[in-house]
């Protein structure tokens, strides 16, 4: 790697995301590669899920931190293969998640064959990232932003997030 | 003394400047459209016909476009704020997979996408989604009812991410890597809406006597649909979602409704009336300045 590829990288690693300010896109495993085409920095980026409405603020902070490193050209792809899973944050990601009260999500399922039905609550083993209690309620699925679900917790009477497994 | 409404002006700038701090990336959002396919290949792969390609994926993406629009509409409405959130979140994946699509059949088949005025800086997906009236719309009517009341959204719903997750998880084998890329993707999202509608279906049938009472009811609103649904959908996967289908009414303790399908028109007057809604501020302003 050459010196300038390095730095590029260093560089587009310290970008962070809109949403979740504690992470950089490289933890949250969004940042998927930083090349050089001769003077040309390319990065390329991809969503966390197919509505994510940041993906223009992403793009548009690697391009100015970028640029100003000293890089003049820079291009941002997309990716969309493989789909964006919540096994690619980071073990630093996941301990500034925790630290900024939001609990880190589980391993994903990994399916070949169809998804099945779950008709039951999802049960996960997590713990409120606040007191540490595993008394903890899921509240929804559904969150603040596409990739959390809400919990409350039965010990602390805190609400908190949980990144979702995909 | 009311010369002090110029002093005000003259002395202070306006709240906004230096918000930015001279940078307008920092605006929320970003400066301007990003390219959903930004960077990537979209040819179309040898074997396939560019036009069937792009049908197929602008029949998905309006079926996810219109169905997104319609839960959209219970934002601030919904029973209480953690369904208000879910259907939301619920709609916000269905409109990213709707822009996917059609950005995808736009760069398949360029002679659909609506022309513009010189100089307009509507992105392709937008021209498609706004500037297409409704007989050219590609959706099954299944989408397009009015939402009713709670128990009639959450059986469409139910019924609705029972079949676009068994299309999608077919499509995850589709030769055109985009469109295999985007199905992947959205099987992942769909399966959360699927199980969420399931979930709910089941409690409302056995929750209270008018929780129930409105989901039978809902039954035979929606249902007589339904067939066209299986029948038309973008590929046949009536067996699988039928599977799950009556494995939910089973767990709910519901009987399938006995009722007739209906046949006819392409689409509802329905449609019509949320593309007047949802199109006409787009379509006043063609070239996005006023
Ligand atoms: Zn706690």
């Amino acid at each position: 790697m050459t010196a300038a590829l390095a730095h590029a990288r260093s560089v587009a690693a310290t970008v962070t995301d809109p949403e979740l300010p504690m992470l950089t896109l490289a933890d949250l495993g969004v940042l998927r590669d930083v090349a050089l085409e001769d003077e040309r920095v390319v990065a390329t980026i991809t969503p966390t899920y197919s509505g994510c409405p940041a993906m223009a603020s992403m793009r548009d902070d690697l391009v100015r931190v970028l640029r100003r490193s000293g890089f003049a050209d820079v291009e941002v792809k997309v990716s969309l293969d493989p789909a964006w899973s919540s096994d690619w944050i980071s073990a630093r990601g996941r301990a500034a998640l925790a630290e900024a009260g939001i609990s880190p999500p589980g391993p994903a399922p990994r399916r070949d064959g169809p998804v099945p039905l779950t008709l039951l609550p999802v049960r996960r083993a997590l713990t409120c990232p606040r007191c540490g209690s595993s008394e903890v309620d899921l509240t929804s699925e559904f969150g603040a932003t596409s990739c959390k679900a809400l919990y409350s917790c039965r010990s602390c009477r805190e609400p908190f997030e949980h990144v979702k497994e995909i | 003394m009311n010369h002090h409404v110029n002093d005000y002006d003259a002395d202070h700038e306006s709240v906004y400047d230096g918000l930015l701090g001279g940078d307008a990336s920092q605006w929320a959002f970003g400066t301007d459209f990003e390219d959903p396919l930004a960077g990537m290949d979209t040819s179309v792969p040898a074997g396939l016909d560019a036009a069937e390609l792009a049908d197929l994926c602008l029949r998905l993406g309006d079926d996810a476009l219109v169905y997104s629009h319609r839960l959209a509409e219970w934002c601030s409405n919904a029973p209480d704020l953690e369904e208000d959130i879910a259907l939301a979140n619920i709609a916000l994946d269905l409109l990213g997979q709707a822009r996917l699509l059609l950005a995808r059949a736009a760069a398949a088949s360029p002679g659909l996408v609506p022309v513009l005025p010189e100089g307009s800086p509507v992105p392709v997906e937008d021209r498609l989604a706004f500037f297409r009236d409704d007989h050219d719309f590609r959706n099954v009517r299944f989408v397009e009812p009015e939402n009713g009341d709670f128990a009639v959204t959450i059986t469409r719903l139910l019924l609705f991410a029972t079949h676009r997750l068994a299309v999608l998880e077919r499509l995850r084998a589709h030769p055109d890597a985009v469109l295999a890329a985007i199905a992947a993707k959205g099987v992942k999202e769909v399966a959360y809406h699927r199980d969420y509608g399931g979930r709910w279906f089941v409690t409302l049938a056995q929750g209270t006597d008018e929780s129930r009472r409105r989901l039978l009811a809902a039954l035979e609103t929606v249902f007589p649909l339904y067939d066209e649904l299986l029948a038309t959908g973008v590929a046949d996967v009536r067996d699988e979602v039928e599977v799950v289908v009556d494995q939910v009414l089973a767990v709910a303790g519901v009987e399938r409704p006995d009722v007739k399908p209906i046949g006819g028109a392409r689409h509802t007057e329905a449609l019509s009336r949320m593309l007047a809604e949802m199109q006409v501020v787009a379509r006043a302003h063609p070239l996005g300045v006023w």
